[in-house]
């Protein structure tokens, strides 16, 4: 794929992320003063990730239309998938300084799942796959630690919550059993990564994430993608996917 | 038989559903409740005013599913409730903070799936009588491994059970999403109990795990399947079976759940 190296539309891009995060902070404002329905969560992930970039640097890369309908979705939960296994194929090339063994099983074998669930949606999309994307990584020390299991905990929960915020978009039954497939897997990746960072025996399901009612977050697309979209060099167009 | 009694339980009165008309009266009786169904950037009109029918046909079968939740949700809230409260049983500090935070979760989505239940107009059925030791075979109060044993066999049953009835429930937004909330968090005590048991907190291969008893072995069959969506995963990546089949987790029907609980159900 050729890449694009206009300095210009990296600057627009980049501006109507701002415009677009703005607008989406207003509209949940409304949201909660209209309907009643308590919108928690997503001030938490934002606070957990990275201050997004302020200048753009490098070439522009291409954007990327998901698509709509059930393909446009289960190309927003590839383009996830691609994520975390970049992640952890970069974990895994360069163990964290002072990793147990049952730690580096453990990201040996979350890696794997991610790959095998990256590698089943291409296959599965086909000739509707989106291109492979690339990723910045920059924000993460991949010798700390801490650096490595909060950048882990933040992508699966907020895997977890695409998944479940996901589910409901789907038409076909049968996409939709695959994304519970995997979302469970996910959820068992969290959980054990927070188990093993937090400094709290109740964090693999905490408070912090599950509600009142015992229930898991759901984010949608347009929520996820934001929270995600410091990590993802190119521009994710996501706005012909379902909104119910 | 058994699990044919459990599941009449769940006849729906369809007169009970004659007022229920209109999806937006669905959708604000849940969401009143599920503060947490949290779909912040979709427009709440959309959602309400979705493609979805407007008819109730499909609401017997989603309380059909959600009564069967909330038996199993039954089933683990009593399980962790008598083990936490059982002296001696749970050692103090990890492993109580754990147990309790599970057991806050079972007993929240009882409450949760009575009120989603109230809200489509149904009935929730009632707290069947439950033996965990199935007839003899199990002591979970009275000996810390068997506790664990059970609950890792009800964890784990109970994500297979919940992603098994998500079709079930796809012409129902809410029901569905919040179902799906639930899921997760019973993947996320699945995890922790696993690894607080010494194995990983995914399921490798149709492995039961390493001092699983063999009548536990029914939560784990099936786990081994390579093919989803019609593609054999092990053709379309380096990653070999293992590690595929730990990234997918494998539903299991209502009746392949009811042969498990059923034998902690005591029917009258």
């Amino acid at each position: 794929m050729s890449k694009q190296t206009l300095t210009d539309e990296s600057t627009s891009v980049l501006s109507q992320n701002k415009g677009n995060r703005r607008s989406f902070l207003k509209f949940t404002g409304v949201s909660i003063a209209t309907t009643g329905i308590l919108l928690s969560g997503c001030q938490e992930v934002f606070e957990a990730l990275p201050n997004q970039r302020q200048s753009p640097k490098g070439p522009v890369m291409q954007a990327v239309p998901l698509g709509k309908g059930d393909i446009g979705i289960l190309n927003y939960a590839y383009a996830l998938e691609q994520l975390e296994a970049a992640f952890y194929l970069q974990v895994v090339a360069n163990m964290y300084a002072g990793i147990s063994d049952s730690e580096m099983v453990m990201m040996e074998d979350i890696k794997n799942h991610e790959v095998a669930h990256r590698d089943f949606l291409k296959a599965a999309l086909g000739k509707n796959a989106i291109i492979d994307l690339t990723f910045d990584f920059s924000s993460v020390d991949f010798n700390d630690r801490s650096s490595v299991l909060a950048t882990a905990k933040t992508f699966e929960d907020l895997g977890v919550a695409a998944y479940n915020g996901a589910g409901q978009l789907l038409e076909s039954a049968d996409y939709l059993l695959i994304a519970g497939k995997i979302v469970s897997v996910e959820a068992r990746h969290a959980a054990a990564i927070r188990s093993i960072f937090d400094n709290d025996f109740t964090s693999f399901a905490g408070d912090d994430i599950i509600d009142s009612n015992g229930l898991d977050r759901a984010f949608s697309p347009s929520m996820v993608l934001e929270a995600a979209a410091p990590f993802i060099t190119n521009k994710i167009i996501a706005n012909q996917l379902p909104t119910s | 038989m058994k699990i044919l009694e459990v599941l009449n339980k769940y006849d729906i009165k369809t007169d009970e559903l004659d007022t229920f008309t209109s999806r937006r009266e669905a959708f604000r009786k849940l969401a009143s409740f599920g503060k947490n169904i949290a779909f912040a950037a979709i427009p709440v009109g959309l959602v309400v005013g979705s493609t979805q029918k407007a008819s109730a046909a499909h609401i017997p079968t989603v309380l059909n599913v959600l009564n069967f939740a909330l038996t199993l949700e039954y089933l683990e809230g009593e399980f962790y409730t008598t083990g936490i409260n059982s002296p001696g049983l749970i050692p103090p500090g990890k492993d109580m903070a754990i147990f309790q935070t599970i057991e806050k979760h079972e007993v929240d989505h009882v409450a949760f799936l009575k009120s989603a239940i109230m809200s489509y107009g149904g009935t929730p059925v009632e707290k069947p009588t439950f033996d965990f030791t199935a007839g003899g075979n199990f002591t979970p109060f009275s000996d810390y491994e068997q506790f664990l044993i059970l609950a890792q066999a009800f964890e784990d049953t109970g994500v297979r059970a919940y992603k098994g009835q998500a079709g079930n429930l796809i012409a129902e937004n809410s029901a569905l999403t919040a179902a799906l909330q639930i899921h997760s968090v019973e993947a996320r005590h699945a995890s922790e109990v696993r690894r607080l048991r010494g194995l990983k907190g995914w399921i490798t291969q149709a492995e039961r795990g390493e001092g699983m008893p063999e009548v536990t072995q029914a939560v784990y069959n099936g786990e081994d399947n390579l093919i989803q969506g019609g593609v054999n995963v092990t053709t379309v990546t380096t990653i070999g079976a293992d590690g595929i089949t730990e990234g997918f987790d494998e539903p299991l029907t209502t009746e392949e759940v009811l042969t498990i609980a059923g034998l902690f159900i005591v029917v009258a």
